[in-house]
């Protein structure tokens, strides 16, 4: 691990600013598309902090939870090798997620990237006594010193976790806290958390055809300097599934995308925000590609239009 | 209550279908050689089923306690490993097996009903299940060494027990045997729909068959 913050002894509103100009710097959004070769891997600062992460990291929902099978274990470390090799670095789970968790830690400890991992983390349980110890078993699981960033998935008992992770935030046993969502739910609420709590991260939906956050999440997310997690870029599976045999157009090649895959996070990843993405493979070869998609050029506001209209016509 | 109502169905499905399938070339490799016993123990159900003695309705009884028994402890932890709600489940197989031993075994309330008809089509769900359901997965592509075995499985398990609750027709064995067989039909059924297999067509035609053909049959036969 070679960025972690350097500065962790800021005041949030040193922080914020430190952020701001990072944010203006790093997230180069819109950028022009056509002409310039893939660069590195992108990445994103986290507002509240400035640390720059990688603008892909990866899901484990569904993909990582393969149980005690030796096989696929092995064939989950090797996408986690795949991933760490391309220059990957956060990877993200949730006790809900079976034993993705177990996976991961197995995983980690199998290429030597435990220490390296930006490990992301969530508190998912109605029983808000049992929040703290949720935690610590989800980090024995990871086989981790403690987490990165740990948030209230779905928002499940969010008000006793958030006290607990901000606790445990206070105390340096965690970096950063958040709250999540997914497929649009409870927007309200989440809107008004972010208004009125300190959060580091939030996780969303979004993709080109799930574009709610657009309207207010993700401008709120950049007011108040929160960085935002990408869940479900590619639906599921159900776009690419669904742009399967359909040639790549011109426009879209013109971003440095090869494939529909690294089209959507490239549409993502151009949205002016401080978005990472964490989709989910079980594939190393998917997740080398989802890497290099995180790479200068991205759509500009047309092209985005276009491909939106693509896919609604579809 | 509203975080909870704002789930859907495919979001507690947290495994692919490749995971869900190698479950079973994973557990039947654990638990060889129990296949032949358990196949044994079926087919022996069936041959009742056609020519019942009189102790018939105990030893079918004895004999689905034990698969339900067997698939609660030994299937059911497996599968919490790709899903946690499995877990949870455990209780209410067991809570079948000991249902089947109170009305079957103590009971006599599984004990063939002389109807010829009712028993021929009991005898034909109980063939598919110990038969033909484990050529599934040979049928889909798979490995023959992910067959769902009766009694190891709860699949084929339940689908013996929808056979032989039918061919009881027992107003006591309907109601307290059928409803967990019935119960987990529609919960492989719902999970194999989520997984988008065809697959679901074989606990859902179970379902068919017992509610919309055999029950009402069995019952008229034992008015």
């Amino acid at each position: 691990m070679t960025d972690r913050p350097q500065r962790p002894d800021l005041d949030r509103r040193q922080l914020l600013i430190a952020g701001g100009a990072a944010l203006a710097a790093a997230s180069l959004p819109f950028a022009p598309a056509a002409g310039s070769a893939p660069g590195p891997v992108l990445r994103r600062t986290i507002p509240s902090s400035g640390e720059r992460v990688p603008a892909v990291g990866l899901g484990s929902w569904i993909t990582f939870n393969v149980g005690d099978d030796p096989v696929l274990r092995k064939s989950s470390a090797d996408v986690m090798a795949a991933f760490s090799e391309a220059g990957g670095r956060m990877i993200d789970s949730s006790p809900m997620y079976g034993s993705a968790q177990d996976v991961i830690g197995d995983g980690l400890k199998r290429i030597g990237q435990t220490e390296a991992v930006f490990s992301a983390d969530k508190v998912w349980t109605r029983d808000t006594d049992a929040g703290p110890a949720q935690i610590e078993q989800s980090r024995r699981l990871w086989q981790v010193p403690g987490f990165d960033l740990v948030q209230v998935h779905n928002l499940v008992g969010w008000r006793a976790h958030l006290e607990t992770l901000a606790a445990m935030k206070a105390e340096g046993r965690l970096r950063y806290l958040g709250i999540t969502t997914s497929h649009g739910r409870r927007h309200g609420l989440f809107e008004e958390m972010m208004q009125s709590h300190d959060l580091d991260f939030i996780q969303v939906t979004y993709n080109p055809v799930d574009r709610e956050v657009e309207a207010r999440i993700l401008p709120l997310a950049r007011e108040r300097g929160i960085a935002v997690l990408v869940n479900r870029p590619f639906r599921r599976g159900a776009l690419t599934q669904r742009l399967e045999g359909v040639a790549l157009p011109d426009w879209a090649r013109e971003t440095g995308a090869e494939t529909w895959a690294q089209m959507l996070l490239k549409f993502v990843l151009s949205y002016p925000a401080e978005t990472i993405q964490i989709p989910a493979t079980t594939r190393p070869e998917h997740a080398r590609e989802n890497l290099a998609a995180a790479t200068s050029p991205l759509p500009d506001p047309a092209t985005r239009s276009r491909l939106v209209a693509f896919l609604q016509d579809l | 209550m509203d975080s909870w109502l704002s789930y859907r169905p495919e979001d507690f499905l947290l495994f692919s279908e490749p995971v869900y399938w190698r479950l079973f070339e994973l557990h039947n490799a654990a638990l060889w050689p129990a296949q032949i016993p358990a196949l044994i123990a079926g087919l022996a159900l069936a041959v009742l089923l056609i020519r019942p003695t009189p102790w018939a309705g105990r030893a079918i009884a004895t004999i689905l306690a034990l698969a339900w028994a067997t698939s609660a402890l030994t299937f059911l932890p497996r599968y919490a490993t790709i899903n946690w709600l499995a877990a949870d489940l455990v209780p209410v197989l067991l809570l079948q097996a000991g249902l089947l031993a109170l009305v079957g075994v103590l009971g006599d309330g599984l004990r063939p009903t002389s109807n010829r008809g009712v028993r021929w089509a009991a005898v034909g769900l109980c063939v598919y299940a110990l038969v033909l359901h484990p050529f599934i997965a040979t049928l889909a592509g798979r490995p023959f060494s992910g067959a769902e075995i009766f009694a190891l499985a709860p699949d084929p398990t339940a689908l013996v027990s929808l056979a032989a609750v039918l061919a009881a027709g027992s107003r006591p064995a309907i109601w307290f045997t059928m409803p967990v067989p019935l119960l987990w039909c529609l919960v492989s059924a719902a999970t194999l729909m989520t997984l988008g297999t065809w697959e679901a067509a074989a606990p859902l035609g179970a379902i068919v068959v017992v509610l919309a053909a055999g029950l009402p049959s069995a019952l008229r036969s034992r008015q």
